[in-house]
């Protein structure tokens, strides 16, 4: 679907026109990406992070598939065939930094491109099925890079790898047999690591085929906008091409110069100094810790530590930190505002603001530290509130909340002046 | 208000229609120049994309070997590996050196002296891949005690060809001499292979 | 039904952690965690710098060939240095036939075949060979350090907390046990007092025990504390081989980029120009 007033394509040179009679796929891409795709004229730079997404994407796919033709899968050499990436493959240092580094951008933009969402009301009626496509491709995400960080066999991989298929042992009855399932074996060992390896090729083409679902549910309404109110008239839109793509050109030139930055001058930055050190079954590390992307659910699986008539607190952990990825399923039906766009819903923006975002860093912080004293109390009290936030707060703001008055359309909103008939 | 709102969108879209119906304008210099210099970073990104696949440091660094002859007596070969391919070094017997050097150059289907094939005051020392020219068979000869074939130098026994006390393909299919790889004399006693 | 639901589960995961913030509570109350003996007499790093520090930071190859020759004279008895190969030394400035020298005067050989006997054998070692290690095997390596396995130094600057600095710290840092450490926390047998060991007690003996225990060639006075920096340096090398390849390589990216990024947003502003938003 597009709207009426949308540029048809209108091929100019006679090679497109050729190609185009024999195989829609020029007209394809103008409808879908190019001057023939209306998108709402107001969108600000947040908008800018479903493409980032994208290409965090495509970055990853292509480090990946020529780190994949230097490393060897094995418990004995994974270790030495990723030193032999960084010292003697041409360029391999940088492949090797590129694709760790851009495994955490990747969470960045998708966390800011999620906070987005959660802010504008982009999950609401009628786009719940591009969000509900999203949380899908997050727990993809969060899939293959578990599986890849126990790729290059450090004492955090293996350790990671050990506490989280240590998990499904928590499960009643069928959880330790799930668990060698899992692991093809009683620890990680080589068979684990053999299909990690071939997951974490195989998952990335998976979250592809979502992300090409994403957008394609995303083109059958349109893009939301920053006021939540629909686009009624053509003055509301601009052609994507060439004002968002030039927009997020910009965008991928801002985001590069930061992933440059981190990627040569600090790419340790974001790792731990223990995934250096050859993976050993029978020396713990001091801390284990997850990457920073998990520390927040880390710590909510940390915070349980009573257990709850017969179900047991490590249990209860599991539980929680699945849950609390899984209650973003049911947003769209939690939360039943009419108005989107936090913009004009002044308690929901309070809670957003003073609620949910200083209870994930505090989560997040609680996630690295270690799992004592007042860590633990803090994330016990921001897992709380996390919880209550979604679960109990948003379904009771939105239903009594006053919403300030919306504009009466986009182009209003931005002209000050009510749009031509 | 109206009318105001049409001629902005007019002006508009006539912009963008003209910026692409009379080509190159002034004003789309800055477009060309950023796709362009976004080109120059495609291409400069794909350098090392590409490069990766190139042999590797460790790879690179056994590109030549060293060999220490000193231990080969004349009649003696010794068979060792250089990029992963068998290499023959075999110290040729004064009767050996002569027999190479009598046949006739042009009788031969390789046509090489076993000067062009040795190094000058080191014609006794002949360096060869142990690859059968024909379809790449390992030939016998190196190691004591194996057939030499007819001419006193290598036999392939895939396929039957004979290579003389030079490595010159004699009898048999295949249609070069064994290739003898870049080497040199580092020292008296020690060959470098490539 | 799916808000009645939802309600309930916020109400269970909230209402319970807050029960369990209740035990927390009471439990930092009633037993409240102590300062560990490590935190009170741990010591964090020293500040020192070196030629390598910084965006703009690159090695004095002069100082890694110093840190080579403490890596062979003291360190390279009981640690091993797998990862790197000998040709690795042409970055620290060596020739080829230097460093074919190195190679085959290094005290430890390369395990080989006697190709007559077959039996196991050792030969000296090439450009090409990765540096030997002095042991043929963990176990053995344990046997002769009174069961600690001295690590790999390959890594050794990535894979601690703090790098160039810490080791550095660590190898200067031994000192006399202080008198207020509790009696379980005294050395034991094979173990020797760092307050920047993270445990405070290390297997490892002071390696660094006297001034000139290494003769440096480029004439420099080989103080505790100048060989400790110039193995630090090394270490960072042999940890890092392609740092200043990463740096060039940084810095010719962030130009590009910044003029990218400057092309993109004047070709975004003129799209925009006359559209309101």
């Amino acid at each position: 679907m597009s709207f009426p007033w949308a540029n048809e394509y209108k091929p100019q040179h006679p090679v497109m026109q050729w190609v185009d009679e024999r195989l829609p796929l020029p007209r394809f891409v103008y409808n879908a990406i190019g001057g023939g795709y209306p998108v709402p004229r107001n969108l600000n730079y947040f908008w800018n992070f479903g493409v980032l997404a994208g290409v965090a994407l495509v970055i990853q796919i292509i480090t990946g598939i020529i780190l994949a033709m230097h490393y060897y899968a094995s418990v004995d050499g994974a270790f030495n065939s990723v030193e032999h990436i960084m010292r003697d493959v041409n360029g391999g240092w940088f492949l090797r930094y590129a694709h760790m580094n851009g495994a955490s951008f990747f969470f960045i933009v998708v966390y800011i491109h999620i906070f987005r969402g959660l802010y504008f009301g982009s999950y609401k009626a009628p786009r719940e099925m591009i969000w509900l496509l999203g949380v899908v491709i997050f727990l993809l995400m969060m899939a293959t890079a578990f599986m890849g960080y126990v790729l290059p066999w450090g004492q955090m991989s293996f350790w990671g790898a050990q506490v989280i298929t240590g998990f499904f042992s928590a499960i009643p009855v069928v959880g330790e047999p799930l668990r060698q399932w899992l692991l093809g074996g009683f620890a990680p060992d080589q068979a684990a690591l053999n299909r990690f390896f071939s997951l974490h090729y195989l998952l990335p083409f998976v979250i592809l085929g979502v992300v090409i679902l994403h957008v394609w549910a995303l083109h059958i309404p349109g893009s939301s906008n920053p006021t939540g109110v629909e686009v009624k008239t053509e003055s509301d839109t601009v052609p994507f091409h060439p004002y968002y793509t030039a927009k997020d050109g910009f965008g991928l030139g801002v985001f590069l110069t930061i992933f440059v930055l981190v990627t040569f001058f600090a790419p340790n930055m974001l790792g731990h100094p223990d995934n250096y050190i050859p993976a050993n079954p029978l020396s713990t590390p001091a801390h284990i810790v997850p990457e920073w992307y998990f520390w927040p659910f880390y710590a909510i699986l940390r915070a349980f530590t009573v257990d709850f008539l017969f179900i047991p607190a490590k249990l209860l952990g599991v539980i929680a930190m699945f849950g609390s990825i899984a209650l973003l399923f049911f947003l769209p039906w939690l939360d039943t505002s009419p108005v989107r766009s936090g913009n004009y819903r002044p308690l929901f923006k309070k809670f957003f603001w003073f609620g949910l975002i200083p209870c994930i860093i505090i989560l997040a912080i609680c996630g690295v530290k270690p799992a004592e004293g007042k860590w633990i109390l803090l994330g016990q009290l921001a897992g709380a509130y996390y919880f209550a936030h979604f679960l109990i707060i948003l379904p009771i703001v939105s239903r009594i909340e006053k919403t300030e008055a919306l504009p009466n359309s986009i182009t209003e909103a931005v002209t000050g002046q009510p749009a031509a008939a | 208000m109206a009318t105001v709102e049409q001629a902005e969108s007019m002006t508009e879209t006539s912009k963008v229609e003209t910026l692409g119906e009379e080509g190159v304008r002034r004003r789309d210099f800055i477009h060309i120049a950023a796709v362009s210099w976004a080109g120059v970073g495609a291409a400069a990104v794909a350098l090392p994309l590409v490069n990766q696949m190139n042999p590797s440091a460790d790879v690179r660094a056994l590109a030549s070997i060293e060999v220490d002859v000193s231990a080969i007596e004349p009649g003696q070969a010794i068979k060792t590996s250089w990029r992963k391919q068998p290499v023959f070094v075999r110290n040729l017997t004064p009767a050996e050196v002569a027999e190479a050097n009598k046949v006739a150059i042009g009788s031969l289907r390789d046509p090489q002296t076993l000067a062009e094939r040795t190094k000058p005051g080191k014609e006794n020392w002949l360096v060869t891949l142990g690859v059968c020219t024909h379809l790449g068979c390992v030939p016998l000869g190196a190691a004591a005690g194996e057939v030499k074939g007819e001419f006193g130098g290598y036999f392939c026994p895939c396929h039957g060809s004979h290579y003389d006390t030079a490595g010159r393909i004699r009898k048999g299919p295949a249609p070069l001499n064994l290739e003898v790889p870049e080497f040199a004399f580092i020292s008296d006693t020690v060959v470098k292979i490539g | 039904m799916v808000r009645l639901i939802a309600f309930l589960a916020g109400l269970f995961f909230a209402g319970w952690l807050i029960v369990s913030a209740g035990f927390t509570t009471y439990e930092m109350i009633t037993e409240p965690a102590q300062p560990t003996v490590e935190s009170k007499f741990h010591k964090y790093p020293k500040a020192v710098s070196f030629a390598h520090d910084g965006p703009f930071g690159s090695y004095d190859k002069a100082q890694l060939q110093r840190g080579l020759k403490v890596f062979s004279e003291v360190c390279a008895a009981c640690h091993s240095m797998k990862l790197v190969a000998f040709r690795d030394f042409e970055a620290l400035g060596y020739s080829e036939d230097e460093i074919k020298a190195i190679a085959k005067g290094w005290k430890t050989e390369v395990p080989s075949i006697n190709p007559e006997t077959g039996e196991a054998a050792t030969r000296p070692a090439i450009a090409s060979d990765k540096i030997p290690s002095p042991y043929p095997n963990d176990v053995a390596a344990r046997a002769a350090n009174n069961n600690a396995l001295p690590p790999d130094l390959s890594l050794i600057v990535k894979a601690r907390e703090g790098g160039a600095p810490y080791i550095y710290s660590l190898l200067t840092g031994y000192a006399p046990v202080p008198a207020a450490l509790p009696k379980e926390n005294r050395p034991g047998v094979g173990l020797h007092y760092n307050p920047y060991f993270h445990s405070l007690n290390i297997a490892m003996a002071p390696p660094l025990t006297a001034d000139d225990q290494v003769t440096y060639d480029d004439g420099t006075k080989a103080t505790k504390s100048q060989m400790a920096k110039d193995v630090s340096a090394f270490l960072t090398w042999a940890a890092e081989p392609k740092m200043e390849a990463r740096k060039t390589a940084g810095w010719s990216a962030l130009i590009f980029l910044i003029i990218f990024t400057a092309l993109t947003y004047l070709s975004y502003r003129t799209i925009w120009a006359d559209k309101k938003h």
